[in-house]
């Protein structure tokens, strides 16, 4: 009976197809994910990987297809409604504030449980100064957990920090609202070998506190996949070419192909 | 001491005539801000001012009280001191428009304009007190702002300030063929009254001589000052002051994090025209009379180039900036004719050579002693 995993699966992506003008970036892509899973997507470059995070989290909107979350149909919705269900992110090329302190740009993660009313925000300063002293605690409480040194460097300005912490920052913006899935857009990018690999150490660190959460990962560093995920996902000029563990697909030839440039 | 040192100087540039006096003055104040900037008095003075917020308040409040008091007797300056105020105000709305929510509005004077006229119509034909119509003016400026914002949700950028430049334009076309509103010869406005009180009486103190009925408005000009300076500091130290920041830096980051976008624009547009919108009205009242020819394009920019000067996005910053781009222009006549040339280099050396201004503004401080716990 197949029921039992289905009812695992938290996400249901079924012929999704992302178009800009004539070219298709995203050609019906099945995609699935259970409670847990750590997924690794890669492919080529341009081959669909980012457009598919951006047609999921509603940045842009499908012209085909469905997804489905925990049962709940969230196709097209916008960002925001896509983060109030339970999906984050991170993004390709970097996008923290970086003015601002690395307690704000956690802070912007934490949106869902911020207090927005004009009466707090405004008039009743002592239980707004209540909520901050309890999110500066929760921030440090997930920096602690997640990599102890950036913990001292809560009320720094982002763009005082080094590229990997950067990216620890971006990660834990994308967590702290405790996400079902957490979707990463190659956060090795910029990075050196050493500092990937110690990003992905504490990210499979954290990821032992939250039972449940299912990551997908972009990633072009075959080392770090085969490292990191359950199961992986291959795509070339918008489709799903291969799938399966990393021996699997490692060894597939459609795969080899690609990566070779061939057609 | 920076405050008082703050109302020495203001009391000077508002006293003194001769000319060579004031662009001593005016390239001193420059010159004491840059190079308290640079030497880093600056940040101890703002430390100390956010640590103690509310003493600070109070004695920069005295201390332009007690300007006002000794100004006392003297109409032009006192009219001057509280045209200064009132920008203040209009450009601390700016402030949470283009300083936190990254809106370029180049309509600020429209939304002035739009209190002033509010005012002048229900004072004139209404028996709503005063104070009531006030807050009307502020309110009306705030909705007709809200309204105009809904295209601007779907633009970005350089269309967004076109758009408020076209309605800038637009107002002040509208009021000239306006037969209601009095056309290209505005309209009369009654001065105001406050708990059964005129302002526009000047008050006799026997031998001490008499109060200029300015001195008056310069008060209520204070109070809104003041008033919009601390909503405008609380917001910033608050999570909606986040959400601004956050849609000012990346609106799609923003977006993905659950921030509702539009919502959060629309609130800062309307609050910052609301203050507009009080400014203008209170303006109204104390000049007695408005026409079209009050509210430029110009004046627009003006406003514009105040937010930029003082440090966008540091309502701190406003208050020395308001003061140079407003009194400079009176105090000088041979600027008088060139002020929006001056003021146009004056934006362009700024954005190449201090983008910050300034008073840059510094990290979010939730609240005193901010990050040493
Ligand atoms: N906003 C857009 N408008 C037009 N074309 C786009 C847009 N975004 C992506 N594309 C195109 O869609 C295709 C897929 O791009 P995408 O960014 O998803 O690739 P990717 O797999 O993430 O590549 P990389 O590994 O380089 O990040 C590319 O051909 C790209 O040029
Ligand atoms: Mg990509």
């Amino acid at each position: 009976m197949s029921a039992p995993i289905r009812s695992v699966a938290i996400l249901t992506v079924e012929s999704l197809t992302v178009r800009f003008g004539g070219l298709v970036a995203l050609n019906a892509l099945d995609f699935d994910l259970r409670a847990g899973e750590f997924v690794g997507l890669i492919g080529p470059n341009g081959s669909g990987k980012t457009t598919f995070f951006n047609a999921l989290t509603g940045i842009y909107a499908p012209a085909a297809g469905s997804v489905t979350l925990s049962e709940t149909d969230i196709t097209g919705l916008r960002p925001q409604r896509i983060y109030d269900a339970g999906i984050t992110r991170t993004f390709q090329r970097l996008r923290l504030a970086s003015t601002l302190s690395v307690f704000d740009n956690l802070m912007i993660g934490n949106h869902r449980n911020l207090d927005q009313s004009l009466m707090t925000n405004i008039f009743a300063r002592r239980r707004l100064h209540q909520q901050i002293m309890e999110d500066i605690e929760k921030s440090r409480v997930l920096l602690e957990q997640f990599s102890a040194p950036l913990a001292s460097r809560l009320f720094d300005p982002v763009s005082q920090l080094p590229m990997i912490d950067r990216r620890r920052v971006e990660v834990c913006r994308a967590l702290i609202s405790k996400p079902k899935i957490l979707l990463l857009d190659e956060p090795s990018a910029g990075m050196t070998h050493e500092e990937t690999r110690a990003l992905m150490d504490d990210l499979l660190a954290s990821r032992e506190q939250m039972p449940g959460l299912a990551i997908v990962l972009i990633e072009h560093e075959m080392g770090v996949i085969e490292r990191v995920t359950d199961r992986c996902v291959v795509l070339n000029y918008g489709q799903k070419i291969a799938e399966g563990s990393y021996r699997d697909v490692a060894d597939d030839s459609r795969v080899r192909a690609a990566y070779l440039g061939e057609d | 001491m920076a405050a008082a040192s703050a109302a020495v100087f203001v009391l000077l540039f508002l006293y003194l005539e001769e000319e060579w006096e004031i662009v001593v003055l005016a390239v001193g104040l420059i010159a004491t801000l840059y190079s308290a900037a640079r030497f880093g008095f600056l940040g101890q003075i703002e430390a100390a001012a956010s640590e103690h917020s509310r003493t600070t308040i109070l004695v920069n409040f005295v201390a332009a009280a007690l300007v006002i008091a000794l100004l006392r007797g003297e109409h032009f300056a006192l009219l001057m001191l509280a045209t200064v105020f009132l920008y203040v105000t209009v450009c601390l709305g700016l402030t949470v428009q283009f300083g936190y929510a990254g809106i370029v509005n180049f309509a600020g004077i429209a939304f002035f304009g739009i209190g002033a006229y509010t005012t002048a119509v229900l004072s004139a034909h209404t028996p709503v007190p005063h104070l009531v119509v006030i807050i009307i003016s502020g309110l009306v400026a705030g909705l007709i702002g809200s309204v105009l914002i809904l295209p601007l949700l779907r633009t970005r950028g350089h269309y967004a300030a076109l758009v408020t430049i076209a309605f800038g334009i637009l107002f002040r076309t509208f009021l000239e063929v306006s037969d209601i509103l009095g056309g290209p010869q505005g309209l009369k406005v009654p001065g105001m009254q406050l708990f059964g009180w005129s302002l526009n009486d000047n008050i006799s103190l026997g031998p001490l001589g008499t109060v200029s009925f300015y001195a008056a408005y310069a008060v209520v000009a204070l109070l809104l000052a003041a008033g919009a300076y601390i909503l405008v500091k609380r917001l910033e130290r608050s999570w909606i002051g986040l959400n601004l920041d956050a849609i000012r830096t990346d609106e799609t980051a923003a977006a993905s994090f659950g921030i509702d976008v539009p919502r959060w624009k629309i609130f800062a547009f309307t609050v910052g025209n609301c203050l507009a919108g009080v400014a203008g009205g209170t303006y109204a009242m104390m000049s007695g009379f408005i026409a079209p020819a009050s509210f430029n394009f110009g004046d627009s920019l003006l406003l514009v180039s105040i937010v930029l000067l003082g440090g966008s996005g540091n309502p701190l910053g406003v208050l020395p900036a308001a003061l140079l781009v407003v009194v400079l222009p009176e105090k000088l006549q041979i600027i008088q004719e060139y002020r929006l040339l001056l003021f146009a280099v004056l934006v362009i050396l700024i954005l190449r050579f201090r983008p910050e201004g300034l008073l840059p503004r510094k990290m979010r401080e939730y609240y005193a002693s901010w990050g040493r716990t």
